[in-house]
């Protein structure tokens, strides 16, 4: 079984697909020989390089900061980058994200995700003149929208939402995080704005609270919670309580 | 299928429950209508079906059902209205099927004991509630 050190084969299935190819996606094996503290985008290149170069997936930073490589890994949305060897077993199946069209093997079509983003108008809103220096804020209020700030946009909450597989118009809980984090940001004016998007039908409402957008994310944010404070917000009118 | 944790599967039981109690009403506002657009007889008639053995069974899934979507709409609503309750909603799921058991072992327990010849709400208990 695993340890914490030493070269060890793991066996990988990969879901396979390429749409001009494939009438559908199918399972391939791979075995290769890893260290426990290698990443599984380490794995991945490995095969890439040195087995199947038609193996395709996203990947960029690969330090967790970019959001590009969210996949499923044992049944579960996670980030390549920041997955150890030693932390997923000797046999591991790593599939695309559900929810998003699938492009090409691991990689899926993030257009329609970052359409929902814009959505939301994830930017400062503020028509006053902007100041000489900047728009102060207390470490209170700085405090208060934190937490969503952290956002990466990797999509791995809404791949893991059961109402977004189920409506793909819902704007899902990535544009909701992005929408809380300028709700409740003092020096922002946006806030009815936003909150009347999301009132509505395809708005907070379809969140069902089934928390997996919050084991989800690899940030670590509370998605369910900041959702929820969105809600509330929407509901009594005023962030003060939420 | 996604390997959610107990959130999923603590609205997947939500959705069900609620389908299987939605069905049962649709079922009991049939056997109501009976009494006014039918006849007493057949209303009679009819909700002695509720007595026989596999309906008793049946009425179990609904004792369960029930008592799970209450505890579990409980949960949601707290989950909604109180800011720290995200934070124990795993907690509050292993209550709800904590106080789910525990409701649906005596209510069971009545509902069963019949089909064994066992009446523990007396002789009458066993009968088909007559009008
Ligand atoms: S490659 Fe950038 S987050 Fe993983």
């Amino acid at each position: 079984m695993a340890t914490a050190t030493g070269t060890r084969t793991i066996h990988i299935k990969v879901k396979r697909y390429q749409p001009d190819k494939d009438a559908k996606p199918y399972w391939q094996d791979f075995a290769v020989q890893a260290e426990g503290n290698d990443r599984l985008v380490d794995v991945l290149n490995k095969i890439k390089w040195e087995q199947d170069g038609t193996l395709t997936f996203r990947r960029s930073c690969v330090h967790g900061v970019c959001g590009s490589d969210a996949m499923r890994v044992n049944g579960r949305n996670r980030l390549a980058c920041k997955l150890l060897v030693n932390d997923i077993g000797a046999r591991v199946t790593v599939e695309p994200m559900l929810g998003f069209p699938v492009i090409r093997d691991l990689v899926v079509d993030m257009e329609p995700f970052f359409a929902k983003y814009e959505k939301v108008k994830p930017y400062l809103m503020n028509d006053e003149p902007a100041p000489r220096t900047e728009r102060l804020q207390s470490p209170e209020q700085r405090e208060r929208y934190d937490e969503t700030t952290k956002c990466i946009l990797c999509g791995a909450c809404t791949g893991s939402c059961p109402s977004v597989w189920a409506n793909p118009d819902w704007v899902g809980p990535a544009s909701i995080v992005n929408a809380h984090r300028f709700i409740f940001d003092s020096r922002d004016h946006g806030g009815a704005e936003r909150m009347q998007i999301l009132g509505d039908r395809n708005g907070v409402w379809r969140c069902r609270t089934i928390f997996n957008c919050s084991e989800a994310c690899p940030r670590g944010i509370h998605v369910t919670d900041a959702i929820e404070e969105v809600k509330r917000a929407i509901m009594f009118g005023t962030t003060d309580i939420a | 299928m996604y390997r959610g944790q107990s959130g999923q599967w603590s609205w997947l039981f939500h959705r069900i429950t609620g389908m299987g109690v939605l069905l049962f009403l649709l079922v009991h506002i049939v056997d109501i209508t009976l009494i006014g657009f039918v006849s007493g007889k057949v209303y009679d008639d009819a909700l002695r079906v509720f007595s026989t053995g596999i309906v008793r069974l049946v009425s179990l899934a609904l004792i369960a059902a029930v008592l799970y979507h209450a505890f579990n709409g409980v949960r949601i609503i707290l989950v909604d209205f109180w800011p720290a309750a995200h934070k124990f909603q795993r907690q509050m799921f292993i209550g709800v099927l904590v106080l789910t058991i525990a409701g649906f072992i005596p209510m069971g327990f009545f509902v069963v004991a019949p089909i064994f010849g066992h009446c523990p709400t007396g002789p009458n208990g066993c009968q088909p509630f007559l009008i």
